[in-house]
Formats: C-alpha cells, structure tokens, sequence
C-alpha cells in the first residue's frame, strides 16, 4: 500500500495540536431512552483517537451527533472553533467526514462515480455549467477525476473504478467509504467499526491505511470492537457504556481499568447509571479468559 | 478463459463452457443433427405454407386466399421463417452467415423458432376464431401450422448456454415434479434460459472492423429501423399488427440473444458522433418517408409525450422522487403558450409572443410552479411527496377549471379552454402551411413534428449532460441512500429542487408545442390517469416501461404506449387494463425497462477491453477446425 496521500494540506493543519473537535455535554434522548449522556469528547488534529464499548452503548448515536445527523437533545459539538449546525452537509462542508457502520455506498453507481460524490462539497459546478460544458467544467470534472483516481490508488482500488460498488467484495466496500469520505478532504475523519467482517489481513492493511491517513494530517476518531487494532492505532481511548463515558486515556490506562473489563462484561461497577436492566452479572472464569485475551495483544 | 471453437464445443454439447456459460442438455433428446435438420425442415415447410392460400373466404383481414406469394399476416410468418432458418443455418457454422450469431449461441435460433410460432400460430388460430371454425382453414394453414411447430420443435432440440448462476436442469425438473406441472415449468425454464443477459455475451469485437464498414452497418441498421418502423405503422387491421408485433418484439430479442445487438452496441459507442447523426437523420427522414398526415401527427405525439416523459425521468429515474402530478407542469407550458399566442379567447388576445419567447415565458412559468411546489414538499420523502404531488396535479387541473370568470377571475376561460391558438411562425415560416421541399410536401403536423424534434434533441442533450455531472451525480447519490448522501456534503433539499425545477421546465418546454399542435388547451387532459395519453400515470410508465435512469427508454416507452393503443382499435374499452397487465408484467419480468441502464448492465462483472481470446470479427479469421476441447 502507498503511503503518500495526495492532499493539499488546509492551512489549519500547520497548527497541530490544536483541538479540531470538541463536543460538550452531549445528550441524546429517544422518548424514554437515553442512548447518549453528557459526552464530552474532544480530538486534537494529528491524533488518532477510539471509541468503544459495548453493544448498544451509544457509540454509533454519538456519530450521528456529531455529523448532524441526529440534532441532539443538549449539548454542543464545535469544530475548529465554531459549533456545527446539525446538517450533516454543513457539518462535512466545515471538515468532518464519515463513514458507517452498515456499509452505506451508492450501490448501483461505480467505484469511481462514488469518490466523485464525496467532492460534492468541495467544488461548484452547478447545473447551468454542467449542460453549456465550458471550458472552466471540463477542467473542473477533469480535476475531480484526477483526485479521485489518486484517493483510489491511495486506498488500493484504483482497477476497479469501473465497477460498480456493489459488486466490490465487503472489504473493499469499506475501503471505498474510506476514500469516498477523504474526497471531502476532510479535517477530521470519522470511523465507524472499518474492520468489522474483515479477516485478520485486511484488519491489518486496514490499520496502516488509518496510519497512512493520520500522516496526511487528518485526525481519525475510531470506533471499533477489535480491541487488538484499537490498542495499536490510537493515542487515545475513551470508553462508552449506556451511554456514558466511563473512561478515556491512553492504550495502557484503558486496557488495565478494572471498570472497563466489568463493562464488557456486564459486570455492574461502582458509578454506573443505575439501569432499568439487571444484566446478568459474568462469572470469574469468563472475566479471566477475557483479559488473558487482552493481555496477549 | 479460451473460446471453444464452433465444431468442438458442439461436440462437448452436454459438458461445460462456451462462453463461461454452461451449455444444457436440450429439451428434446435428439441427435445434434437430426435437431438442426428438423429446425431446417421446419423452416422450410413454414416458408412454403406462406404461399398457399390459407383460408378459403377473404374475410380474414388481409386477404390470405392468394397462392403463389404471401399477403397479410403470412408476411410475418415468412419473416419469422427466413430470419429463423439463416440465423439457424448461420448457427449451424454455414460460412457467410455466421456474423448473424456472433455469440454462436442456439439461443436466439429458439426465440426466432418463437417468434415464427407465435406469429403463425396466432394468425392459424385467429383465422378459425374469427370465421369460425377450423373448417375455414385451407390446407395451407395446416401445413403453416404443423411447419412453425416442427421449426419450434427443432429450436428445442438444441443445446442452449446459459449463465453459470442460473438454476440447474435438475432444480426446475424437481420443481416441476413436485408441483405435477413439469412440462409447463420445464419449458418456462428453457425459455429463461435463451434469455441470456447482454453482458454475459461473448461476441467477438465489433470495433475491429474497417471504420468505414461499421459506419456503413450503422446506417444501413438505422435506415432499417425507420422501414421496420413505417412498415408497422402502415399496416391496415389490428390482426396484422399484432403479428408484427409479436415477429418484432420476439425477434429482436433472438437476435439480441444472438450477440447481434451487443455488437451494434459496441460500434455506436465507437462511433457516438457518427451514429447520433445518423440517428437525428433518421428521425429527420420520418415524415419523409411516409408522405401522411396522420402519422405525421402520430411523429409528433409521440415526440410530445416522449419528451415530456423524458423530463419526468429526471425526477423519478435519477433523483428517485415519485411525483405523480407531473403533468401539471406540462399544463402550464401549454397554458402559458396559449395565453401569450394571440388566440382571441386569451385575456391577453392582443399580444402574439415570438416562439422562442412564448417558450422561454412556458419554460420559466413552469420551473416557477414547479420551485413552488417543491419547496414545501421536497423535505418529504417516498410516499409522503408521491402524495402531496399527486394532489397538487389534481389542484392544478381543478383551478384551471376554475379560473372562468364566474367562480374565479377569468384567465384560463374554465371548462372551454382557449381555442383558436394559430400555428406558429418561425423566421416567416408558418407551420400550419403546407410547404413542399424538393418533390416532398410537409404538411401542418410534419412541420410540427420537425419542431418537435429540436425540442426533443435539446431535452435530450439537456438530460445527458446534467446526469454526466456533479449535480446529476448528487441526484443518483440521493436516489440510491439519501442519508449517505447528505453525509457526503450534498444538500438534499437542494438538489432534488433543482432535479424538481429542471424537470419542470422541460414539460413546460413541450407544452408550449403541445398547446399549438392541439390549436386548444382544456383542463381535462391534464389528470392523474385517463385514458388519453399525456397524463401522469401514462408519462410514469412510459418511463418505468422504458427503463429508469435512461435517455431512449422514456421516449421508447411513451412511442410504444402511444402507438400500440392506437393500432389495436379494439383496446379502447380496456386500455387502461391492459396498461395495467403490461406494467405488472415488465415489473415481474424486466424490473430495469425494456432498455437497462447501463449501471444494470454493469452488474455483472464486465470487461470492457476485449479479452486476448476473444475472436475478431469476420468468418474467415475462425479456425473452424482447431481442436480446443
Ligand atoms: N433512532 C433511534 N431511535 C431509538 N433508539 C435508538 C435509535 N438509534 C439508536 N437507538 C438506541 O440507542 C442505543 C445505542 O445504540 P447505538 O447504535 O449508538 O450503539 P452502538 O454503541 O453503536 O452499538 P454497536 O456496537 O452495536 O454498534 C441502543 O439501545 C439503540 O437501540
Ligand atoms: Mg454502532
């Protein structure tokens, strides 16, 4: 895989370490449920950040708070500075892009056609220009092709732009979100389980084109179950259970708190929301074998 | 993969692959050569039946009493049976007809051994039916009878190809048994069979011909289209164009499952500008070629009703937006038209607008309703918007009703409409005249039909260019996940009012020609559904029967649900049923529309460049010997 992502470095990059996103006390309620309580989150450009927890913890309802696809109930999510309104057009316009849990490609268009989409925001033409066809859209078509080419040979899918998305095998579907996404030339990129129903090669790839991207000066948030490829992606970890964040720090501290391994467990914890659900608590044997598994990672 | 050549694949009939097909066992067990030999006996004896005389009285429609050459509806037969037989001969491996299969699959020979059968079978049947009793028939009928089933009987005799994703003989034979019906479905399952899709043919490629030869096919294929055309619109009695139908529908399909049509696929697309010329010639040579007024006027029609549906496909084929008010817009061009074209029953008699203003003034009024209608309803989506648009067509139609100077002011004169709109006049050349060029006549609907052309070739180009772009593009975005597209930085609700906007303006655009090829617009054509063409369920089939996403298939379908109504006299009473027998069965059998979009046809793995074993064209080149099993 190459290593060299096409891009024209936006001007804030040159300010690294400065916060690009920050979301503050957000709150998401369906009617009764609350999937989402009092997150705060922030991801300094540069980083590469995960986000786990359990089943139904409100990783994914976070997302969508965060790209303006739910309005959240409270709170506030600001990028760069500014709060986002929650459209999800603004919301990839001002730099965040994402990509989704259930693979969500334009199905019957191709490959390529699909990268072209993700530079919706990021060029003009508009209707009146497409049927004159002047000179000034065929250089600009012909611009967004050569990016888009350039984004398919950085995520390795340059010989199948003919194709159409569906028929692409699962891995390559979510590889093709990916570069659909960083054809907004986003900020900030958001990451909804890359890895999920990939085998252990593609997991593999899949970490160093995360790698690859953070090099570019894209920060990643991450969400994903693979504990392995969260533990030697990302600078830091914050973990979600019932929708509240119950801790964040680096890899070692995450991976050794004793709450967290109770939490995947289902193992009830000093401070948790006392919950309507009693789940069933797990037996020792189960808690052992789980983090020998952790610990050989 | 390496193409087997003809005469040792036909060796290895039941075993595997030509093609990366599978080839079948026939369905009647019968020697390979016994099989070919019957298929050529059947089309002989179907060829010599045409010219006897088929039936003793010449009530039948078209007189098929004369021996000696065939009339009426055994001219169908006779095409069926010689198509059949060369195609079936050229299968075979005859050198010389060989380029008739260039996927030297038997499918096709069974679809032409179909169309001859239906054709004939039809017409045997027809005859007894309609003088009742077989005792009408002459000799020559049976000998047509028994000639096209042994022509059918042969076809099923020889192997097919099929795709290696297909059930097996065994599934469908289990089906069959289990259900006690395993004639029946075994042979549905041969039919589906000679139904090969498009890409999953292996011709050799067409490109490699002589640039000149493949602009030559192209237009002897166009000019054959438009005889093929004028031939069917000249028939004179609902029998006989209904056995057009049947040799042309099935027979293009043979031919198409033959390779043929893929082939010509390929040399239009290496010629584009080469063979849309010819195709706009050819257009241009219609009303020439049939000095009629009457088709004149069906030309224009159609074109009216295509482009219009062409418009609508914007909405519906690329956006996905079910809008099922859309003749609405239509209305407003043709009323906008009327009002500004000097009639003495508009309130503005006095003003007679130039065309491109009178067009310019349908367009604009039309994209104006249209934003109006859009914006509080574009933020629905599916059935909501198919709702809420379905209303404000009928809202339209009812307050153009209104607008009579008695329960409204008076603009649209109500109920009467506006009459007496005069024919246009373009540069000093007035369209309701009868001009001559050269020893041709034009008349009034042949002038109207040219205009519509133009218009029809600015819709299209309109179409093609804004769907090869970054707003069509955001528009197929939407249509296929509208959330992910919006998570791509596309602003829904804008798009779609552009889609809704533009789609708009191109009805208002064929209103305005609508308005003075009709001299009168009235409310009522203006429904949801009826049984006179442009309303909107009529303009959303010929685009779901078209196919979706497409430029030909709305204009397709809107030509084929306009004419063949209009043929078949006897439909009238039940033209809406059968409207609604024939959705039900494209959505059941051809979801994507008589033309796919070329997305469907992509679904299956395609490779573009021709692969290194494919053969070039032309029969010498074939190594018809070269073992390859
Ligand atoms: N639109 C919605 N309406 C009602 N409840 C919802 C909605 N979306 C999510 N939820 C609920 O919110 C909770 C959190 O779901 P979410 O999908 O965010 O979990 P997750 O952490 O992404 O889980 P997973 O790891 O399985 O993807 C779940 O209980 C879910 O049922
Ligand atoms: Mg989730």
């Amino acid at each position: 895989m190459t290593t060299t992502i096409p891009q024209q470095p936006t001007p804030a990059d040159a300010a690294a370490g400065g916060t690009l996103l920050q979301a503050r006390g957000v709150i998401m309620r369906f009617g009764g449920l609350t999937a989402v309580r009092n997150v705060d989150l922030t991801v300094n450009s540069g980083e590469i950040v995960g986000l786990i927890g359990p089943n139904g913890a409100g990783k994914t309802t976070f997302f969508n708070c965060l790209t303006g696809l739910y309005v959240p109930t409270e709170g506030t999510v600001s990028y760069r500075g500014t709060v986002l309104p929650p459209k999800p057009h603004l919301v990839t316009k001002a730099g965040i892009a994402r990509t989704f849990q259930n693979i969500r490609l334009f199905a019957n268009m191709t490959v390529l056609e699909n990268v072209l989409v993700g530079r919706h925001t990021r060029t003009r033409e508009g209707l009146f220009s497409a049927i004159v066809r002047g000179p000034g859209f065929h250089k600009a078509e012909r611009a967004s092709r050569e990016r888009a080419m350039e984004l398919l040979a950085f995520t390795g899918l340059a010989d199948k732009a003919e194709h159409l998305a569906r028929n692409l095998p699962y891995g390559e579907q979510r590889k093709l979100e990916i570069a659909r996404a960083l054809a907004s030339e986003p900020g900030l990129l958001l990451l909804d389980e890359p890895t999920a129903g990939m085998n252990p090669q593609e997991t593999r790839a899949t970490e160093e084109l995360v790698f690859a991207i953070r090099d570019q000066g894209i920060a990643v948030l991450v969400i994903e179950h693979d504990m392995r490829f969260i533990f030697n992606l990302c600078d830091r970890v914050a973990v979600l259970v019932q929708g509240e964040k119950l801790v964040e720090g680096t890899s070692e501290v995450v991976q050794n708190d004793e709450r967290v391994i109770a939490a995947y467990l289902g193992e009830p914890f000093e401070g948790a929301p006392a919950d309507e659900d009693g789940t069933p608590a797990a037996t020792a044997d189960d808690a052992s074998t789980t983090s020998e598994q952790e610990n050989d990672r | 993969m390496t193409d087997l050549p003809i005469a040792a694949a036909e060796e290895a009939v039941a075993a595997t692959a030509t093609h990366g097909n599978r080839r079948t066992a026939p369905f009647i067990p019968l020697p390979l050569t016994a099989a070919r030999a019957t298929t050529l006996a059947g089309a002989v004896i179907t060829i010599a039946s045409t010219f006897m005389s088929w039936t003793y009285t010449t009530d039948f429609p078209g007189d098929l009493t004369v021996s000696g050459y065939p009339g009426g509806l055994q001219i169908m037969t006779l095409i069926g049976a010689i198509l059949t037989g060369v195609v079936a001969l050229g299968t075979f491996g005859l050198t010389g007809l060989r380029w008739l299969t260039p996927s030297r699959t038997n499918n096709g020979v069974l679809l032409l051994a179909l169309a001859t059968l239906g054709t004939t079978w039809y017409t045997v049947i027809d005859i007894a039916a309609k003088l009742g009793g077989l005792a009408n028939l002459d000799p020559g009928g049976f000998v047509a009878f028994i000639g096209a089933l042994v022509l059918f009987a042969g076809a099923l005799a020889l192997p097919l190809d099929r795709h290696p994703e297909e059930p097996a003989d065994a599934e469908y034979y289990e089906l069959g048994r289990a259900e006690g019906i395993s004639a029946v479905v075994r042979g549905y399952a041969w039919l589906r069979e000679a139904r090969l899709h498009h890409s999953e043919l292996r011709v050799p490629d067409a490109r490699k011909l002589n640039r000149w030869l493949q602009r030559l096919v192209i237009v002897v294929v166009y000019a054959l289209g438009l005889k093929i055309l004028t031939f069917g619109l000249a028939t004179d009695y609902s029998d006989i164009f209904i056995g057009y139908l049947i040799v042309l529908a099935v027979g293009v399909w043979g031919l198409s499952a033959g390779g043929l049509l893929k082939q010509f696929q390929q040399l239009t697309q290496h010629n584009k500008k080469f063979s849309s010329t010819v195709g706009v010639l050819t257009a241009i040579a219609y009303p020439f070629a049939q000095n009629n007024e009457l088709w004149a006027n069906l030309g224009a029609s159609v074109l009216i009703v295509g482009t219009v549906a062409l418009g609508l496909n914007i909405v519906v084929g690329l956006t996905g937006l079910l809008d099922l008010g859309y003749v609405a817009f239509l209305g407003v061009g043709a009323y906008t038209a009327a009002l500004v074209s000097g009639s003495p029953f508009s309130i503005w008699s006095g003003t007679q607008f130039p065309f491109w203003a009178a067009a310019l003034a349908g367009m604009g009024a039309a994209c104006v309703f249209g934003v109006l209608i859009g914006a509080p309803t574009l933020r629905l989506r599916g059935d909501y918007l198919a709702i809420v648009t379905l209303g404000f067509g009928e809202i339209f139609r009812i307050i153009v009703r209104n607008l009579d100077g008695v329960s409204g002011p008076k603009v649209t004169n109500g109920p009467n409409g506006i009459a007496q709109i005069p024919d246009l006049s373009i540069f000093g050349y007035n369209l309701g005249d009868t001009h001559s060029v050269g020893s041709f006549t034009l008349g009034r609907f042949a002038n109207y039909y040219l205009l519509m052309l133009v218009i029809t070739i600015i819709v299209v180009l309109v179409f093609t260019r804004a769907a090869d772009s970054r707003i069509g593009r955001s528009w197929i975005a939407i249509r296929e996940d509208e959330t992910a597209a919006t998570a791509m930085g596309i602003n829904g609700f804008r798009v779609k009012l552009v889609a809704f906007a533009l789609g708009a303006s191109l009805a208002g655009l064929a209103g305005t020609v609508f308005a003075h090829v009709t001299n009168s617009v009235v409310p009522d054509p203006y429904v949801f559904s009826g049984s006179v063409p442009p309303n909107s369920a009529f303009l959303l089939a010929a685009v779901v029967l078209g196919g979706m996403g497409t430029v030909s298939g709305p204009i397709l379908g809107a030509a084929l649900l306009y004419v063949i109504p209009q043929k078949l006299s006897f439909l009238s009473q039940y033209e809406l049923f059968a409207f609604g027998i024939a959705l039900i069965l494209i959505m059941r059998f051809r979801p994507e529309g008589i033309i796919p979009n070329r997305r469907r046809q992509l679904e299956f793995h395609e490779d573009e460049t021709p692969a290194p074993g494919n053969r070039p064209m032309g029969d010498d080149t074939v190594p018809a010997t070269t073992a390859g099993a």
